[in-house]
């Protein structure tokens, strides 16, 4: 039967017809699809995409260098002219030397006090609250970081400064020994501990959420061991959680340290600066970080004045770069290592 | 072994294994309360932030203060308001987002689409990498950027969009990108086995499925930028008046305004002159604040209604 029509009702009879010749019958294996037409321009489309992500990053470190060149090759002498806030800095390095100290001064306090309430709220939600509140308890933390900077600094200036006053006056007279304490406490509280109790406010949120989902996956076999061995709520966290979870805490602990380096407006809005190598937390006047100044400056600067203003973000950024791809490259090699199972 | 014996070891086994031991339970009890201590730690900031802010900002918060610019308002003098700060806002904000989400998206279904390979592997490291970004620093690129092409005192609109989307991108494709996985891989084969071609699969059946949870994304996201200052303040400006020319001229923004009423601070008034408040500035401040907070928590809000209005099983 070779007719193109057959009845509709018939049973097929008659052989088979033959399958077309295979086209790939050189090829064995894995039959590759191409893809043609809007396929392939959506396919380019899209890799263009994740590639200009790469090509953003890399223009802002060539147009920070390009900016801040004229700045860098200057001579010191013309620059300290130029720039009037350089405070006859010696050199551009020896003006950035005391910003830089200023910023992790500042970053580092804030990270020592917030790092073991983080640890503590995200222990509270993973282990210790009613299973039931636990996901809106994470919740309420995350507010925490929908508040925006500029209204830390509003609180942080009229709220929260006149209140420590009094306690920052009671640290310095009886622990005025210690170095830290030492020298006249400031009467508005416009002081770096001020600023690092605001920037630890503001990276809790942070520390909490990644160590919180760490936290959450330890195995729950390593945990019931524990509890079976009849150690404590306590001992078994000790034992089971924390040592599983040490590198997120690190890498939370690092992320948090880079948001709080980066922070401008509360720095901004709380601190008296000055340009010191000083270690004094309650003294005015003592340090100032690069994002404040930068924020401080940039409204009536000069071109040079700009250039030297764009050095010192330059300098910033390679700090958190540094510091946020270190935090990213513990957690994405513990990824490899997690598999506890 | 006597009976006896055995009695009296057994009982001294269940004495060792029923009592208590106090220390280890002491130090128990302590982590408890510092644990328990830390959450209620964290709250009392939260609190103390909203409830200061809703109670100042309420003071000065109404129809006048929301309808006007600060054009001509000078001294003391209890008028003007926020109007060009929210439409700076707006109009800043929402040409970051038109900018921001393209790119987000795309590179999101790159990385679950397409991605194989070193670039996959490079984008998403930097993606995260760029999460970390300082805002300042963001805005200093915007700032270097448009001063190589525009001159060196480029104050635009359309400069503090281009810082914001450098810190918004990473939220979009981020946020995105989990979405996009959530989406089971039998819909993409059973399109394709349909013959439908790979970027209708990814438009049609991955995004439609998706676009509940990438709404709530884009939204998050945008919540996050509406509050940055820091870019926005050396990038685009201040100004008194309104100005809804993205591409010409400084603008106002929200948080801008909030840090130039603060950093005015009292003001001198003579004793007994009329229409002069001393702390009109930080009453402006406060009700700016709770304005912007307002429009962070409503967009917040949405997102999360997104979710939950939108999601495909409720499209039956």
């Amino acid at each position: 039967m070779t007719s193109t029509q057959s009845p509709p009702d018939a049973a097929p009879v008659g052989p088979p017809p033959l399958a077309p010749p295979a086209r790939r019958r050189g090829r064995p294996g894995r039959v590759r699809v191409r893809d043609r037409g809007m396929s392939r321009a959506f396919r380019w489309l899209a890799t263009g995409a994740g590639a200009l992500i790469l090509v953003v990053l890399a223009a802002v470190a060539v147009f920070l260098v390009v900016k801040a060149w004229p700045a860098i090759t200057e001579p010191t002498d013309q620059l300290v002219a130029e720039v009037p806030w350089l405070h006859g800095a010696s050199s551009l390095l020896s003006f950035v030397g005391p910003l830089i100290f200023g910023t992790v001064l500042a970053a580092a306090l804030a990270l020592l006090i917030a790092t073991p309430i983080a640890l503590g709220i995200a222990l509270f939600i993973s282990h210790y609250a009613p299973r039931r509140l636990a996901a809106g308890l994470g919740y309420v933390v995350d507010l925490l970081a929908a508040i925006p900077s500029v209204v830390y600094g509003l609180w942080g200036g009229l709220v929260l400064a006149p209140f420590v006053q009094p306690v920052w006056s009671w640290l310095g007279e009886t622990l005025g020994w210690i170095p830290f304490f030492s020298g006249d406490v400031s009467p508005t509280a416009r002081v770096l501990l001020t600023v690092g109790l605001v920037l630890a406010v503001m990276i809790l949120p942070i520390i909490t959420a990644v160590s919180r989902e760490v936290f959450l996956q330890t195995p729950r076999l390593h945990e019931e061991a524990a509890l079976a061995l009849g150690a404590t709520r306590w001992e078994m966290i000790r034992t089971a959680v924390l040592p599983f979870a040490r590198s997120g805490i690190i890498s939370a602990a690092m992320l948090g340290l880079g948001r709080a380096l980066g922070e401008t407006m509360a720095v901004l809005m709380i601190l008296s600066p000055g340009f010191l190598y000083s270690f004094k937390l309650l003294v005015a006047g003592q340090q100032q970080t690069i994002a404040a100044n930068i924020a401080a400056q940039f409204a009536e600067a000069s071109p040079m004045s700009v250039s030297a203003l764009i050095a010192t973000g330059l300098a910033l950024f390679v700090i958190t770069l540094f510091v946020n791809m270190t935090a990213r490259w513990i957690v994405s090699r513990r990824k490899d290592f997690s598999g506890a199972n | 072994m006597t009976t006896a014996d055995l009695s009296s070891t057994s009982s001294e086994f269940r004495a060792l294994i029923t009592q208590v031991d106090k220390r280890r339970h002491r130090k128990d009890r302590t982590m408890r309360v510092l644990i328990w201590g830390a959450f209620v730690l964290a709250m009392i900031p939260l609190v103390s932030v909203s409830l200061t802010v809703v109670v100042h900002g309420m003071q000065k918060l109404d129809l006048d203060f929301l309808t006007h610019s600060m054009r001509g308002v000078f001294g003391g003098a209890d008028a003007g308001g926020i109007y060009h700060a929210i439409v700076g806002t707006l109009l800043i904000t929402l040409f970051a987002t038109l900018i921001s989400v393209p790119i987000g998206l795309l590179t999101a279904i790159y990385l679950v689409e397409y991605g194989r390979g070193s670039l996959a592997r490079a984008v998403t490291f930097f993606v995260d990498v760029m999460t970390g970004i300082p805002s300042i620093v963001a805005g200093l690129f915007a700032y270097a950027l448009f001063a190589v092409f525009f001159g060196p005192a480029v104050r635009m609109g359309v400069v503090g969009s281009v810082a914001l989307s450098v810190l918004m991108i990473p939220v979009v494709v981020r946020s995105s990108e989990e979405m996009l996985r959530l989406v089971p891989n039998e819909l993409r084969e059973a399109a394709l086995a349909l013959g439908v071609p790979k970027w209708l699969v990814v438009i049609k059946v991955v995004l439609r499925t998706a676009v509940a949870g990438i709404g709530t994304g884009v939204t998050i996201a945008v919540a996050r930028v509406m509050g940055e200052t820091a870019p926005l303040l050396i990038a685009v400006g201040t100004i008194d008046s309104i100005n809804t020319n993205l591409f010409s001229g400084r603008m106002m923004t929200l948080p801008v305004f909030i840090y130039q009423q603060y950093q005015q601070g009292l003001v001198p008034c003579t004793p007994g002159q009329q229409n002069c408040i001393p702390t009109i500035n930080y009453d402006r401040a406060w009700a700016a604040a709770l304005t912007l907070i307002i429009l962070v928590m409503l967009l917040n809000l949405i997102g999360r209604l997104i979710t939950r209005f939108f999601a495909p099983k409720n499209l039956g």
